[in-house]
């Protein structure tokens, strides 16, 4: 920039005559980085997209006189073919799986943690890790299987064919737990083993025992990592959908009134059957599905439902990181 | 845990053998709790056992065997009683046509001579076409592995029960299992086209999304620094990470499906196959789960560029070598293992995929093999999918053998992505 005011500096005379030393323009590597600078940015064009995609449809969606906001979020029906379109029994769904699968995977997974990172040998590691690398490596659709030919028989042959439904949610949130399980345990691990050393030395050197170390300092100094592994398991176990496409029933489970809903607790039921949001998704467009219906349009609506809570959950987890994380 | 604080009395510690007590309670809640980690991870095991059992278990077993037509009472049928020859194959010529032509409907029949007429068959085409047309062996009962080999009895016993039946050690993962099309009788049954539409689909994935991702990560480490768009690209790549896959079904749905048909059906090329439907082809679908391991590529590629150290691309520059020259000539060459184990799992990951090819409406029953990108398709976890929903036990059976081919498939890609690890880890 400086080259215009001050040329003398930047040539020097040899005997060939003056050589220019200023940077050559070079439009070959400008085109390289621009090329390179268009591939980031085709994640940009794909998140705009996804939302795009689903503010559009949706939006063809609440204004078709059929369907109201309100309704939406209010009614305890989900019936596309009497005009019921009410969020809940999906949600409802959702939310009972994932809770099981969090009751599964939490306890479990920081146990796996904790144990991985404080007390196991080098070569317990080096066995471990890899199993639960090819756990987490199984595809879903596998689990779903699992779900059905193994957990669902057990379940009704401990518990009984009366309570327990062949298509039931217990199942379906179980083995989602240990779907999730992986996650869980590798991410509370990192978050475990950032710890430095020299706390846990310190607390040794106080005479805590290893188990005293463990829960009153490493997992407290841990903890933020640990909180954003929880909610970024509990996104993971609200947009998973294979394992209740399969084992968790096909048709929401309906309720008359809010009344109706609670009475007996019937939706908390987990042995009956029932459809989480992407189950419903899978459901309607496995079959012949016409871009004109409101079929197609209603599950954009869930969808964008569904990725809304999940984005939340993924930034509330980052945030956590972000804020809490601390520097040693 | 409440009690690990020592109680002071009467203004003093404990000491002697009271303060042993309370060391060796400690320590006993430790070992105790220790147990209990060790249990949780034990839980782990048995979790991916259970997994592995109950594949196995449900892809081999006894079936029972039976025949639509005993050949036996088709014989009798045909010579009445007397001079009937003792199996099929040893029927003359003549007779086996006259057998076929007297079981088989009229049109049926029109159907076979359209192809090649019945008399100028050999005789082993004869017994072939006897056999799949008109006896029709189809199994009435399948048992479990486990059941197979602790219960051997009860499974004769049953199979008395069943008439004319001959029982059968049955390897669902057989050749002709892999070998042949989908099917609707699920003695015939295979993953042919599965297997094919699933590396079709995984290929262009692949294709997609291998120069984008990487040319995204060069992008993040070495080109973007700590610029404002370098950090929107990265938080946003974060999010995508942890988008549910079925959503991007929905995005490719809407965009692929049905935005750009007349792309991804192929009919800008000129391609017009009546078969193609309406963009729910082998394109779509690999561009779709192209978009879905994106981040994932991008993520891992970017670690393994930020491992390569720096005095490499320091080196370049003091020999007068542009960025470019340096990444192209030093950055990339000893990124690209780590780059390629990335790719890798995330290639894993798009075979083992099912959720967003449901939704951008996979073909559930397809018997041709995908030969073009424009190709309806079918892929292994949809035909899981597919046949673990139906209720027939012979389904689960093949829902099982699916599952044992998917996941060797899993496995020699991830073995390979280890191999490549290992053989070219530095250390600088």
């Amino acid at each position: 920039m400086q080259g215009e005011i001050t040329k003398p500096l930047i040539t020097t005379q040899t005997a060939e005559g003056e050589i220019d030393l200023r940077a050559k323009k070079r439009p070959g590597e400008m085109i390289v980085q621009g090329f390179l600078f268009f591939c980031g940015a085709v994640s940009i064009l794909t998140t705009v997209g996804i939302v795009f995609v689903l503010f559009e449809e949706a939006l063809v969606f609440f204004r078709d006189p059929a369907v109201s906001l309100v309704e939406f979020f209010t009614k305890t029906m989900w019936q596309p073919k009497i005009g019921a379109f009410g969020i809940f029994p999906l949600l409802l769904a959702t939310l009972l799986t994932s809770i099981i699968g969090m009751m599964v995977a939490l306890p479990l997974g920081v146990a796996i943690a904790i144990y991985l990172s404080e007390y196991a040998t080098p070569r317990n590691r080096s066995i471990l890790k890899p199993v639960l690398e090819i756990l987490a490596g199984v595809p879903t659709v596998v689990y779903g299987f699992f779900a059905l030919s193994f957990v669902t028989p057990i379940l009704r042959d401990a518990i009984g064919k009366d309570t327990v439904d062949l298509f039931n949610m217990a199942s379906a949130g179980l083995v989602i737990g240990i779907l999730i399980l992986p996650l869980v345990a590798s991410m509370s691990e990192d978050a475990l083993s950032a710890v430095p050393r020299s706390l846990r030395e310190a607390a040794y050197g106080l005479g805590a025992t290893r188990l005293e170390t463990a829960l009153k300092i490493v997992v407290p100094a841990a903890l933020s990592g640990l909180g954003a592994a929880f909610i970024v398991a509990i996104s993971r176990a609200v947009g998973e959908t294979m394992v209740v496409a399969i084992a968790a029933g096909s048709g929401p489970r309906n309720f008359a009134s809010w009344g109706d809903a609670f009475k007996n607790l019937a939706l908390f039921n987990p042995f009956k059957s029932g459809e989480t949001m992407t189950g419903h998704i899978v459901r309607i467009s496995g079959g012949d599905l016409s871009y004109n219906s409101i079929d197609y349009t209603s599950i954009f609506a869930i969808a964008l439902m569904l990725f809304v809570i999940t984005l939340t959950l993924n930034i509330i987890s980052q945030q956590i990181v972000r804020r809490y994380r601390m520097r040693y | 845990m409440e009690d690990s604080r020592l109680k002071m009395e009467n203004g003093s510690y404990p000491e002697g053998r009271e303060l042993q007590r309370f060391v060796d309670r400690r320590q006993l809640t430790g070992q105790i709790w220790k147990t209990v980690f060790l249990g949780a991870t034990a839980i782990g095991i048995i979790a991916l056992m259970a997994l592995l059992y109950n594949v196995i278990n449900e892809s081999f077993g006894y079936v029972a065997w039976q025949n639509t037509v005993e050949p036996a009472a088709l014989l009798r049928e045909h010579y009445g009683d007397a001079s009937a020859p003792a199996t099929l194959e040893e029927a003359p010529r003549a007779d086996k046509v006259a057998m076929l032509k007297a079981n088989i409907s009229k049109g049926r029949a029109r159907a076979l001579a359209e192809t090649k007429a019945l008399e100028e068959r050999t005789d082993a085409e004869l017994v072939q076409l006897l056999t799949d047309e008109v006896v029709k062996p189809r199994i009435a009962a399948t048992w479990t592995l486990v059941e197979s080999i602790f219960d051997k009895p009860a499974i004769e016993e049953a199979a008395l029960q069943i008439p004319n039946s001959t029982l059968e050690f049955r390897n669902w993962v057989n050749r002709s299992f892999i070998a042949s099309p989908q099917s609707s009788k699920p003695e015939y049954a295979g993953v042919r086209t599965a297997i094919i539409g699933s590396l079709w689909v995984t290929f262009i994935a692949f294709l997609f999304s291998v120069p984008l991702g990487v040319g995204a990560a060069i992008y993040l480490e070495e080109y973007g620094g700590s610029s404002r768009a370098a950090q929107i690209i990265e938080t946003n790549i974060n999010n995508l990470a942890g988008v549910p896959s079925i959503i991007y079904g929905m995005l490719g749905l809407a965009v692929f499906v049905r935005a750009f048909e007349a792309l991804t059906s192929g009919r800008i090329f000129g391609v017009v196959d009546p078969t193609t439907a309406n963009g729910r082809t082998v394109l779509s679908a690999g561009l779709t789960l192209g978009l879905l391991i994106l981040p994932l590529i991008i993520i891992n590629a970017r670690e393994a560029i930020r491992a390569v150290p720096n005095s490499l691309r320091e080196a370049g520059y003091g020999l007068g070598a542009t960025k470019w020259q340096t990444i192209r000539a030093h950055v990339l060459p000893n990124a690209i293992p780590g780059i390629m184990t990335g790719v890798i799992l995330a290639v894993s990951r798009a075979l083992g995929e099912t959720a967003p090819l449901v939704v951008i409406g996979a073909s559930t029953f397809i018997v041709i093999d995908p030969n073009s990108p424009f190709s309806k398709f079918t892929t292994l976890p949809i035909q899981i999918y597919q046949w673990t929903s139906r209720p027939q036990p012979e389904f689960q059976h093949l829902a099982a053998a699916a599952i044992v081919v998917l996941l060797v498939l899993l496995l020699a890609m991830n073995a390979t992505a280890i191999l490549l690890r290992n053989k070219y880890r530095r250390s600088y």
